[in-house]
């Protein structure tokens, strides 16, 4: 491990004005945009007394600011359940969870389940469930007809889509090349050759897209100026855009959605683990996770909150997966460590393509 | 108080005057460098040794995509530099030689106000002008230049015009106090024996202002070499620039090594470019820092 950079970096974590608090009142949560409702969060200090600091961020920085404090800095983090086993084993980032200071009987038993179940390492367990969605297509009827991912290829939409540069869109043009990239996990040679069929389909892609997005914004903006006719995205920014403008809707595409389940987790050198438990427990009340679903447009883990959403979401919901939809679609199993520098040199290579 | 007492006096509050930057330079700068040297010479974390080597580096060489973007990352920074020389000269020429004292100090506020805003702020101000739904194809549109409006976003060129826009003042300052210094006789008594105006500026204007555009042309090269925002966002899906590569391998690749080894080359090549600029134009480093 690069000790000296953890160090200064411990140092300036440390250093920070906010640093000089009762960390017993405060919990720093690293997540990503809109996970922290104001409101809520507001709530939340007037229950408890804690503050919550929040740092904006997504699964791959999550993993680089742990890595690179050797798991200080944060109180709470929340990546993907699929990608905290891997980090544990190499970067022991992490710490378990003490699973007695949570109100498990809040959760929906099935997600519980599939998170613990991808988050143990050594019989310890290092996530929770928090909130889930899936990865589809947002299109605007008015003037495109599409139903999978590669759609998003067909000549009609030169520089008309948009798509992320990251893994989730390699995994999604797989499944739509009739292939199973979660079932080679095991088998690198064949997971290796999927992904350089996949990035050859994107790179002769490459003339429709007019950008790959960093950030959701970028996209809505993209869909809101009529610049982006589709585009593959997770659905509530799909469903957001619904709402503004009919015409926009989140489909699951034929090959299906790909779900994802971001967690509760706790750094290793968190400094407020009460704090933390008592934000899990908080938010996991339906009352509280009813109205973070109203924010976010995702639903959570927590049982009893679904029926507390409003009936447009519902609707929405019900007609973007229906329940052929619902079983078509595919979780992220945990990623095996090595996985994702081959994946980065083919997504290097579909950046430099022309 | 004897002599030698109160030179030793003196060098003592030198050297607490000098402790900040000593410390600054030596655990902000040379350790951290030092540590992510070692860093580079190490193999991939995982990979069961910890042997040092140079096959990160050996990376670099192996996979044509790190050492293309290299090649280009320099040269478009080497291009925009000489584009920003080429505008900022009229500029500083008029706000050292042809403005008054008051429309002068004016001039120099004008280059200085936009840098007040911070280099984000800035760049997204290109995007809202130059986006395809933006201001200025609109007003091709509007004009009956073109039928329909141009994505004039994510292209090279763009991010050409951002490193010129970002890079600006900093060619300016340096060319402005070295023009300043430039007696006026010396460009009249050329033009009185017969010179021509590319004459007065290749042999009177030109030599003089050397230092001030070799400082200008290090510290605009270094920044755009370094420069990470304005390339990612201005240059989309096909912006290709080193220092992406760099934060890619750091962050989402978590490929500390290679990363560190990246950094080395940029540094180098940074390096580099500064020792060759100064050997070209035969300038002192020591005179062009004073200039800069």
């Amino acid at each position: 491990m690069n000790r000296f950079v953890a160090m200064v970096l411990t140092l300036s974590v440390t250093l920070s004005p906010s640093a000089f608090g009762d960390d017993s009142k405060r919990l720093r949560i690293i997540s990503w945009a809109d996970y922290v409702p104001a409101d809520v969060a507001a709530q939340f200090k007037k229950e408890t007394g804690i503050s919550v600091e929040v740092t904006l961020s997504n699964n791959e920085e999550m993993i680089s600011k742990l890595r690179a404090t050797g798991g200080a800095g944060f109180d709470l983090a929340q990546p993907s359940q699929d990608r905290i086993i891997g980090a544990q084993r190499e970067f022991s980032i992490y710490k378990p969870l003490d699973l007695t200071k949570v109100k498990l009987d809040q959760f929906v038993p099935s997600l519980l389940e599939t998170t613990r179940k991808n988050t143990t390492v050594n019989g310890q367990t290092y996530g929770l469930p928090y909130l889930w969605g899936t990865d589809g297509l947002v299109v605007n009827t008015k003037r495109a007809q599409i139903n999978d991912f590669l759609d998003l290829c067909k000549p009609d939409f030169k520089g008309k889509t948009a798509m992320r540069l990251k893994r989730p869109t390699m995994m999604a043009f797989a499944f739509a090349l009739g292939k199973d990239p979660f079932a080679l996990y095991g088998d690198p040679k064949a997971y290796s050759a999927l992904m350089e069929q996949v990035g050859a389909t994107l790179i002769a892609c490459k003339r429709n897209i007019k950008f790959f997005y960093d950030n959701k914004d970028q996209l809505l903006n993209g869909f809101r100026s009529g610049e982006i006719t589709a585009a593959m995205m997770w659905d509530s920014g799909g469903w957001k855009l619904n709402r503004e403008n009919p015409d926009i809707l989140y489909i699951a595409p034929k090959s299906g959605a790909l779900g994802w389940l971001d967690t509760y987790a706790i750094p290793a050198k968190g400094r407020n683990d009460a704090g933390a438990y008592a934000w899990i427990n908080f938010t996991m009340r339906p009352d509280v996770a009813a109205r973070i679903t109203k924010v976010i447009g995702s639903f959570t883990a927590s049982k009893g909150a679904d029926a507390l959403v409003d009936p447009l979401l519902q609707a929405q919901f019900a007609k973007s997966l229906p329940d052929a939809a619902l079983k078509n679609i595919k979780w992220y199993p945990a990623i095996p460590s090595g996985l994702e520098e081959m994946e980065g040199r083919i997504l290097d290579r579909v950046k430099a393509a022309n | 108080m004897s002599e030698p007492a109160n030179r030793t006096q003196s060098r003592l509050l030198l050297a607490l005057l000098l402790i900040p930057g000593v410390l600054w330079l030596v655990l902000l700068i040379l350790l951290p460098h030092v540590d992510l040297a070692i860093l580079s010479l190490k193999p991939h974390a995982g990979a069961g040794t910890q042997q040092l080597s140079l096959s990160q580096y050996g990376t670099f060489f192996e996979e044509p995509l790190y050492w293309h973007v290299f090649v280009r990352t320099a040269l478009v920074s080497g291009l925009s530099t000489l584009l920003t020389l080429l505008v900022a000269f009229p500029i500083a020429w008029t706000i050292a030689k042809i403005a008054k004292e008051r429309t002068r100090s004016y001039l120099f506020l004008a280059c200085l106000i936009p840098f007040w805003i911070s280099e984000t702020v800035r760049t997204l101000g290109w995007m809202i002008l130059l986006r395809e739904s933006g201001v200025l194809p609109a007003l091709l549109v509007k004009l009956g230049i073109t039928n329909a409006p141009i994505e004039m976003l994510y292209h090279d060129a763009t991010i050409l015009i951002g490193l010129v826009y970002t890079s600006l003042l900093f060619m300016v300052v340096p060319l402005v106090s070295s023009l300043e210094s430039l007696d006026n006789s010396l460009i009249e008594a050329a033009y009185d024996l017969g010179g021509k105006g590319l004459t007065v500026l290749r042999t009177i204007v030109l030599p003089h202002a050397a230092p001030g555009i070799t400082a200008g042309c290090i510290v605009v090269f270094m920044m755009t070499l370094g420069n990470y925002l304005t390339p990612t966002l201005l240059g989309g899906k096909n912006s290709q620039w080193f220092t992406e590569q760099i934060y890619t391998q750091f962050i989402t690749r978590f490929n500390w090594e290679q990363g560190a080894a990246f950094g080395f080359l940029l540094l180098s090549l940074s390096v580099a470019m500064v020792w060759a600029g100064l050997k070209v134009s035969g300038q002192q480093f020591a005179d062009v820092m004073r200039r800069a």
